[in-house]
């Protein structure tokens, strides 16, 4: 994975959920582990899209559970 | 209170305002200077993390809900813990507008933005009762938990209702007041076009060249609760709800009605709930917002109400400006500390009262008054009028 991009996913991170850049892994579950509910989920997400200068439908995000997965889902399209 | 199986104390409040974070700051404050040249009057600095877990929580809430738990915190903090069931603690709380800030920068961000950009935090921020819901759910209480939107009358009104759910027997402990944090620039816009703000830019209440009101905002928190229970459990009574009262004018959506008998009628009915008559009145603390209407109306409903020579009367809207529906809950803030100083604080900016200002107006410095009880008056746009009777613990 490209580094540089996941700095900046990181970044979006700490800023938008108020979490330490080290909690910060792929293994982190985003409700448990960085306490982040439903609706800050679409913050965030409405910041890695405004970063990442993409757009991510609201279906693709159903399943995710991991800052693993949701930057997958943000790398590939950060393409 | 009528109909009251309970007397009713005030065990701990904490005040947010332009002039002072903390009452002590506050009542610094309101004996200083009033605000001059300014159309509104605004906390400089506010900064809400040392009230919240984290940025990200401080950024959920809409700044008249940071100024409303910051006020609650304070309140709870003198308060102490409050050792009652948690569905008999309840929550009533006052605000004119809510969370107008946040509607009106996400107004500007689906304009430039478009839809998808809207802040999921759009509706629980600027909603109304936004506050109250937030000082209920932080401090668990389960209670009844309602806002009243009565514009400048809320938090008066929000302070009478709760202290009737005391009174009443429904709960032990309410925690109530006001807030409000509306001064955008739409907001401001739309009171300067229907001429209600000073051109001048300084609020002057009862003056003879009074030319509106600047705008203010705020925060004001009380704990109420059982006057038997407070004693129970060894609190410090601060001061005692005597009485409250809400009607209306049904005149006008702005203007007060004619001569002030909407505001007459309603100190009468306050006065009636705490079995007291005129003559037990130490002190007014007007609503005197400082526009020509207002102050003309409510200074005609104090001498008809009480005869001359007046009680008392001061307005702190000088140095507050008006807080909109946080001025019932600054003000039953200010009524608490004068009892503590035994000072009643003068109308700041006010040198010479109009001709047409025929009570007893508190100018050119703090009174020196043995505290007893008094009125707090606040009306509302809507014909809306409030008033509630605080006095002394004894």
């Amino acid at each position: 994975m490209s580094q540089e991009i996941f700095d900046r996913f990181t970044q979006c991170a700490v800023k938008m959920l108020s979490v330490d850049a080290a909690k910060v892994t792929r293994e982190a579950r985003f409700k448990e582990d960085l306490e982040a509910d439903s609706l800050d989920l679409v913050e965030f997400v409405m910041e890695l899209e405004s970063e990442f200068g993409i757009e991510v439908p609201e279906q693709e995000l159903e399943g995710i559970t991991t800052v693993g997965q949701a930057f997958d889902l943000i790398a590939a399209k950060a393409k | 209170m009528q109909g009251a199986g309970y007397r009713v104390a005030v065990t701990g409040y904490g005040v947010v305002a332009p002039c002072g974070v903390g009452k002590q700051a506050f009542w610094n404050g309101l004996l200083g200077p009033g605000v001059v040249g300014a159309k509104t009057v605004e906390l400089a600095d506010w900064d809400p993390l040392p009230f919240f877990a984290n940025p990200k929580e401080a950024r959920r809430a809409d700044r008249v809900e940071q100024f409303a738990l910051a006020a609650a915190a304070e309140a709870f903090a003198q308060s102490g813990e409050l050792p009652y069931d948690r569905n008999r603690i309840g929550s009533i709380f006052g605000t004119g507008i809510g969370g107008l800030r946040t509607l009106e920068e996400q107004v500007i961000v689906r304009v430039e933005k478009g839809e998808r950009r809207v802040s999921p935090f759009l509706v629980p921020m600027m909603m109304a009762n936004a506050c109250g819901a937030a000082i209920s759910m932080r401090y668990t209480l389960r209670g009844p938990a309602e806002t009243i939107c009565t514009a400048c009358a809320a938090a008066t009104h929000a302070i009478g209702y709760a202290a009737r759910l005391v009174a009443w027997g429904r709960c032990d402990a309410v925690v109530t007041g006001g807030a409000e944090s509306a001064a955008t620039i739409t907001a401001v816009a739309g009171f300067a076009n229907m001429t209600a703000l000073s051109t001048t830019g300084c609020s002057k209440p009862f003056d003879s060249t009074r030319d509106g009101f600047v705008f203010g905002e705020g925060a004001a928190v009380f704990v109420l609760e059982r006057w038997d229970h407070a004693v129970a459990r060894g609190a410090t009574i601060l001061g005692e709800i005597l009485g409250a009262a809400s009607n209306a004018d049904a005149h006008h959506i702005t203007a007060p009605s004619p001569g002030g008998v909407g505001a007459t009628a309603c100190m009468q009915l306050a006065l009636d709930d705490a079995g007291l008559a005129p003559r037990d009145i130490k002190q007014v603390n007007a609503h005197g917002t400082s526009t020509p209407l207002n102050d003309q109306a409510e200074s005609d409903a104090v001498v008809a109400l009480f005869g001359r020579p007046t009680p008392p009367v001061t307005s702190i809207k000088g140095v507050t400006g008006h807080p909109l529906g946080a001025a019932g809950a600054l003000e039953a803030a200010a009524v608490l500390l004068s009892f503590e100083h035994s000072l009643i604080p003068p109308t700041a900016n006010t040198a010479e009262l109009g001709a047409d200002i025929h009570c007893d107006v508190v100018i050119g410095g703090p009174r020196r008054w043995t505290p007893g009880p008094t009125i707090s008056n606040n009306f509302g746009f809507g014909g809306h009028n409030g008033s509630v009777i605080i006095s002394p613990a004894s």
